[in-house]
């Protein structure tokens, strides 16, 4: 298979490319939101340790 | 084994495992779902009938089966939280329902792609298509409504009543294509006796479901951390280990 015809899909370039394209950002979002919120999670529960710790002193 | 489920359940110990486990989702559901996009869009035959758009199918069939997976791990998971008040089966439930809708919003979406070139319209008001869209609208609806709670633990038993009740949506979009007719194909892969559907078109398809309920897993691990982090936020054991 040549790439030409790899990507012409055999005239359905538009749709077939448009539904991976959309799954792949789909995918990758769901990706970046996680770890985004994780971290922000992640951030704001040390940020409350660390009150803690110093109020206490 | 009560108490190993216990200890399994108990936030500090969840947390650590989860971040322990996440990487064994993650990196193989990334190999496996690069390996099937290829598979699936170089090494698979182009169908007979539908050409190269049958390609569509490697990301909508997936999608659509995690869309309902997820739902129902969400409702099972409400229900753990509701019977026996265990509150990470509920902070799993709220875990897993951004991830769902977007499943089926990729569902919807796919298939609205492929049926503009295969049956000439984006999108027709039958059972298949109808059901998938009011399982969007409980995943948003679910989500509302833990939002208009302050209280976590009264935002978890509403919601987990409306995932429970929501559940019933799933039979009805997998025998959608059978009780009513509809443009939609019936199932291929599902049925009792033997798939219709060529072997070498299959691989790529089980492994992009494979791919895709490994990386659920992936996800699933990491919001669920930053779900324990959240309500977890006054404990003890955070001021040790994090």
């Amino acid at each position: 298979m040549d790439l030409q015809s790899f990507f012409n899909m055999g005239g359905y370039a538009g749709f077939v490319w448009s539904a991976y394209g959309l799954t792949a950002v789909v995918l990758i979002a769901n990706w970046w939101a996680a770890r985004r919120r994780e971290s922000e999670e992640l951030i704001s529960a040390r940020r409350r340790t660390q009150q803690l710790k110093e109020s206490r002193t | 084994m009560w108490t190993w489920l216990h200890k399994f359940a108990s936030p500090p110990h969840a947390y650590r495992l989860l971040g322990r486990l996440a990487p064994w989702f993650g990196w193989p559901a990334l190999v496996i779902i690069l390996l099937a996009a290829w598979w699936g869009l170089v090494r698979a035959p182009a169908d007979y009938q539908q050409g190269d758009a049958f390609r569509i199918l490697y990301v909508h069939a997936p999608s659509a089966w995690m869309s309902m997976f997820i739902y129902v791990v969400m409702a099972v998971a409400a229900g753990i939280g509701l019977i026996w008040r265990i509150k990470l089966a509920h902070a799993a439930a709220a875990a897993s329902a951004a991830v769902g809708a977007s499943f089926t919003f990729l569902a919807l979406a796919t298939g609205s792609i492929w049926g503009k070139p295969m049956w000439g319209t984006w999108w027709v008001w039958d059972a298949r298509l109808t059901s998938e869209l009011i399982l969007l609208f409980l995943y948003f609806g679910y989500m509302a409504l833990r939002a208009s709670f302050d209280d976590p633990q009264r935002a978890d038993r509403a919601s987990a009543v409306l995932a429970i009740v929501g559940v019933i949506n799933v039979p009805i979009i997998h025998y959608s294509v059978e009780w009513w007719t509809t443009l939609h194909q019936p199932a291929s892969v599902t049925k009792l006796d033997k798939p219709s559907i060529a072997i070498e078109m299959l691989y790529p398809l089980f492994m992009m479901i494979v791919g895709f309920q490994l990386y659920y897993g992936w996800l699933l691990c990491r919001r669920l951390r930053a779900e324990i982090l959240r309500r977890e936020r006054n404990a003890t054991w955070l001021k040790e280990g994090i």
